[in-house]
């Protein structure tokens, strides 16, 4: 962080009274193997991973596992529901997890049909209400939609993640409207979950106000993924200074950079 | 020859002895205990029970660990 103004130094943000510096959390799915999975994280910065939950192979009870190459004891492990289109499963899903890494800080997706894979909101909020009876600190990706954003803030969620486009599109950020909205309303933590394709794109949702983003697909699919962690790194910190520089106003006319005073006659 | 009672394993039919616990399972299939979950017939078995955790005839066992996702 050498370079940065002290206010960067110390701009850190809070989930569920843990406290973390970097705002980039990255999925651990789609990379080409699992050393690739490591490097690309590393790159990145995050502190935050997303993991799946999924039944051992019984055939080969050997085989190397996440954990030989994202250590759980360094980085924030983020169990997801993805795959689970009903708000029981996903609920099972995160009970096996909270067994399997000891912690209750979870994400929360309940996704509809394809080809969109678009929240599910009802399911989803009748998942978090069960999640939070069972004592769990629920992170909810959820629709652009301010009115759900709110609900699932009022019902109790650490955090709201709505989606910049569908998931794995690569789409950059279709919303930022109604991003822009949830954000100025909420009281959690806004991220963006889901969209994300370029650097630029990291940037814009960190420029709206964002106190973070969630991308998986925008690294791991890249061709060279460790290079785009790394990119990303910069894009969220870029971002995120000049939402807190805040930009110079709009106008739809020029406005000289140089004084016209003293002009040579 | 020892006795045996069918159980399912990640949806797999298995034969185990019937004096068989979990811990006795796990260790069968040769997992390392500190990186899976187990849930028997819907419900979680805590890793410190896995020892005093018999198994019953028709047990249905969900072995899982954590894998990339996004």
């Amino acid at each position: 962080m050498d370079g940065l103004p002290i206010a960067a130094q110390d701009d850190s943000w809070e989930v569920a009274g843990r406290r973390f510096r970097s705002r980039l959390i990255v999925g651990t799915g789609r990379y080409k193997d699992l050393e690739e999975t490591g490097r690309a994280i590393e790159a990145s910065g995050a502190e935050i991973v997303t993991v799946a939950v999924r039944r051992v192979n019984l055939g080969d009870p050997k085989a190397p596992m996440l954990q030989d190459y994202v250590d759980p004891r360094r980085y924030t492990y983020l169990p997801n529901t993805a795959g689970c289109f009903t708000a029981e499963d996903a609920v099972r899903t995160l009970r096996l997890a909270r067994e399997a890494g000891g912690w209750n800080l979870v994400k929360l997706e309940v996704l509809g049909p394809p080809p969109f894979l678009y929240p599910d909101m009802r399911a989803t909020f009748e998942a978090l209400e069960a999640l939070l009876k069972d004592g769990f600190e629920v992170m909810v990706y959820c629709s652009d939609d301010p009115i759900a954003a709110k609900r699932l803030e009022e019902m109790g969620a650490v955090a709201v993640m709505p989606l910049g486009a569908p998931i794995g599109s690569g789409l950059g950020i279709q919303n930022p409207v109604m991003i822009r909205s949830i954000i100025e309303n909420a009281k959690v933590p806004v991220l963006v979950d889901a969209g994300v394709g370029t650097a630029s794109d990291a940037a814009i949702a960190m420029e709206l106000g964002c106190d973070a983003v969630l991308m998986n697909s925008a690294i791991a699919h890249a061709k060279d993924p460790v290079q785009m962690a790394r990119a990303m790194k910069a894009a969220v910190e870029a971002g995120r200074l000049s939402f807190l520089a805040g930009r110079m106003p709009r106008q739809y006319a020029a406005d000289p950079s140089s004084p016209l005073a003293g002009l040579i006659r | 020859m020892e006795a045996t009672i069918p159980i399912s394993v990640n949806g797999e039919a298995r034969q185990v002895p019937a004096a068989a616990t979990l811990a006795d399972l796990l260790a069968q299939i040769g997992l390392d205990i500190r990186k899976v979950a187990v849930e028997r017939n819907l419900e979680i078995v805590p890793r410190s029970r896995y020892a005093e955790t018999p198994l019953a005839a028709g047990d249905r066992l969900e072995i899982v660990h954590f894998i990339g996702g996004g």
